[in-house]
């Protein structure tokens, strides 16, 4: 029972915390495209919809990046995203003040995310990035 | 549940003391454990005086939230020439109150401006201040700022579940009651059969029976049902009255595997945590009342809309460059010393001269995601229609609760709600629509638990903390490997400069770690002066 439980271990913020977060896989309500349905992780299957729940919270929604007192880097028409492993190990295990989504994502997610971004916002890198490779980079 | 005791093996203490945390929830657990003394001390020991002349020595203090305005009032006070260099047009940094006209862009042009009416307010950062926070409970006390209770727990608010108890919210009193009663009955039945004869003795178990009917609300027999002691603890079907129909008539609790099922016990604790227990405060009027107080004192010195681009050192000193976000003219602060109060996720871009270790760890720490969004009402329908004053409702909706204003009981205008303050996956996603989606959601499930959202929500303020342009992030999330790596590199004194701020403390998310991590590193640093 315990281990269906999913848990945010909140980071030790102590007051950012939602301990544990009640509902088991089979008490969650999916709404239609999966968002707003598990605390823990994100639900999309494709790249579209999971870039649209997730990286754009900061990258934005065409990845034109932000700027104030620090930067959200584009993702649009960004070169550095030539090299498949760069933004696959960044989404899995974070860089700096970009969060690790490994823990809230499979495999498959974030290839598919990393593989839309790669193939969208006026990139065009068609080297899909597979699970497996994914997998590689996890730490 | 979870005890390491193998079947047939004797119970020790300590396992029972499991035993009861795991089963009853942290409060039995607390209870047990203060009894054994194991009681935490705070840091804070008073004012600090920092005796001893600096002589003239200079220092920049980066950033002007809480642990930058502490260590520029301090550091004054102490003798130092002081400037201060804040990105905003305020100082206060998180320690922040949104107000009816109050306009905020955040990161990617999306604009908000707040419609609350007059004395309404929302706290979107920090809004409550345990009262073991001793640092913070003492500069209010010395600043003159007036603190209210903030009501953390309300018997009387709700658990939601969508899928328990036909996703109808539940009164907190009753399954607080109804989950102490089945756990003692059943502990009480464990007790009575001999089960747990080999880690008590008799005249322990004859306590332990005794405590468990107090703990639980028995009946003679160790039942929990339907009867006065459990009304008592619970509440009645029909209060007790005056008059004719005075006499009370008892509730009935909520069988015991229906609250297992429905897992709300995961919220049950809530208020047990150390960081949530009574008596825990709000400034009266909003948060921000704490960066007020201090910007009257140290207001002087502080360079508003400076955003610091680069900091370098040498033998002689500190040269911090920053452009004037007005202008866009970018000029140099010079000082012997800085102390950089800038959180982590924004100094992680920000090109600074200091040794690999701390350069490290500065780059180690992500931040945490948090969204809150305040929404206000036609009118008080929580107090007027449920008799809810203060407190929180939890739910596993996405807004994860809902918090009640602990100000202005019984007012007959309008009121605002914390509607939604969440973490994790569901702040990513809420930071991901405009503001105006952000409340369209927290509306639709908001009226989940409250149908009268329909016809009274007017309007509403939400703060993504990853789109806050100045922190990118709510808090540092450090982990136990990162601090075993990185924490003591960052806190160090890297030649002229050191870093305070939440980041460097072990309270993250809470203004106490905020500025005992700045009364330390300003302690440190007037050692260090003082000496050479
Ligand atoms: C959602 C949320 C809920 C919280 N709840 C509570 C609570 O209930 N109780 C509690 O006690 N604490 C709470 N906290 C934590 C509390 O707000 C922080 O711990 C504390 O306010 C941090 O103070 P600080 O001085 O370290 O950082 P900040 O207040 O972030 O100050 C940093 C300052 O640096 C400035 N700055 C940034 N970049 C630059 C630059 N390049 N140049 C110049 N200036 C710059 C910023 O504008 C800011 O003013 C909460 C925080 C959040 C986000
Ligand atoms: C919480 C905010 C946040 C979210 C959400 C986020 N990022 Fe980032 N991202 C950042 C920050 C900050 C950086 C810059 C990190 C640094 O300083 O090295 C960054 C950097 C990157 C980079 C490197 C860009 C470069 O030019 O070097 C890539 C690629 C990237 N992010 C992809 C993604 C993808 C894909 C997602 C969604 C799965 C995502 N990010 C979600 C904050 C975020």
């Amino acid at each position: 029972m315990r281990n269906r439980l999913p848990i945010i271990r909140g980071l030790a913020a102590a007051c950012c915390v939602g301990g544990m977060l009640y509902g088991g896989p089979a008490l969650m309500a999916q709404s239609g495209d999966g968002t707003f349905s598990n605390p823990a992780r994100f639900v999309p299957k494709d790249g579209e919809r999971l870039y649209q729940s997730s990286c754009q919270a900061c990258h934005m929604p065409a990845g034109e990046g932000a700027a104030g007192a620090a930067a959200y880097p584009a993702l649009a028409k960004n070169r550095k995203l030539r090299t498949a492993r760069y933004i696959t190990s960044v989404v899995t295990n974070g860089q700096r003040a970009m969060p690790p989504f490994g823990p809230m994502l499979d495999d498959e997610q974030v290839a598919a995310v990393v593989n839309y971004v790669r193939s969208h916002f006026g990139n065009d890198y068609t080297d899909a990035v597979t699970a497996a490779e994914v997998k590689a980079v996890r730490r | 549940m979870t005890s390491n005791a193998s079947p047939g093996a004797p119970l020790r203490r300590r396992d029972l003391l499991k035993l009861i945390g795991g089963v009853a929830g942290t409060t039995a657990m607390y209870q047990a454990m203060t009894a054994l003394g194991l009681h935490a001390e705070s840091r804070y020991r008073g004012p600090i005086a920092l005796d001893g002349n600096p002589k003239g020595a200079s220092v920049v203090v980066l950033g002007a939230g809480l642990a930058g305005l502490v260590a520029a009032l301090e550091l004054r006070k102490a003798g130092y020439t002081v400037r201060v260099l804040e990105y905003q047009d305020r100082a206060g940094g998180r320690c922040w109150t949104v107000r009816g006209g109050d306009r905020y862009t955040e990161l990617g042009g999306f604009d908000q401006t707040c419609e609350f009416d007059r004395d309404l307010y929302l706290n979107p950062g920090p809004w409550r201040i345990p009262s073991h926070h001793f640092a913070v409970m003492d500069y209010c006390r010395r600043l003159g700022v007036g603190l209210e209770p903030f009501m953390q727990v309300n018997h009387n608010a709700y658990l939601h579940a969508k899928n328990a108890f036909g996703g109808v919210p539940q009164r907190y009193r009753h399954l607080r009651a109804d989950f102490a009663g089945g756990v003692a009955e059943l502990l009480a039945k464990a007790t009575s059969q001999q089960q747990l004869d080999e880690t008590l003795s008799a005249g322990d178990k004859e306590l332990l029976l005794a405590a468990l009917r107090n703990f639980g609300a028995l009946d003679e027999n160790y039942r929990y049902k339907a009867g006065r002691a459990a009304s008592d603890r619970r509440g009645y079907a029909k209060d007790p009255g005056g008059g004719l129909t005075a006499e009370p008539v008892d509730s009935e609790p909520i069988p015991f595997r229906s609250i297992l099922d429905s897992r709300v016990w995961q919220r049950l604790a809530d208020g047990d945590s150390y960081y949530h227990h009574n008596a825990i405060f709000q400034p009266i009027g909003g948060m921000d009342m704490i960066a007020r107080a201090f910007t009257r004192e140290v207001g002087d010195v502080i360079r508003y809309g400076a955003r610091v681009t680069d900091i370098k050192q040498s033998a002689a000193g500190v040269t911090v460059a920053y452009t004037d976000r007005a202008s866009g003219v970018t000029s140099t602060a010079s000082a012997d010393w800085c102390v950089c109060t800038i959180p982590l996720s924004v100094l992680s871009q920000i090109a600074i001269d200091v040794a690999t270790p701390m350069a490290k760890a500065i780059n180690a720490v992500p931040y945490s995601p948090a969204f809150k969004v305040g929404l206000q009402f036609g009118r008080r329908f929580w107090e007027q229609d449920e008799h809810i004053y203060g407190g929180i409702s939890y739910t596993d909706l996405p807004i994860n609760q809902i918090s009640y204003p602990s100000c202005g009981y019984g007012s007959a205008g309008k009121g605002v709600l914390l509607a939604g303050y969440t973490f994790g996956v569901h702040a990513y996603e809420f930071a991901s629509l405009s503001p105006k989606e952000r409340i369209t959601k927290a509306v639709e499930y908001g009226a989940q638990i409250h149908p009268q959202y329909g016809a009274e929500f007017e309007n509403g303020f939400s703060v993504a903390w990853h789109r806050v342009p100045w922190l990118l992030g709510c808090s540092g999330a450090w982990t136990d490997a990162m601090r075993a790596e990185h924490y003591e590199h960052l806190c160090a004194i890297d030649g002229r400069i050191l870093l305070a701020g939440e980041h460097a403390s072990y309270i993250p998310a809470w203004q106490e770690g905020a500025i005992l991590s700045s009364l330390d590193a300003v302690e440190r640093l007037h050692r260090r002066v003082i000496s050479t």
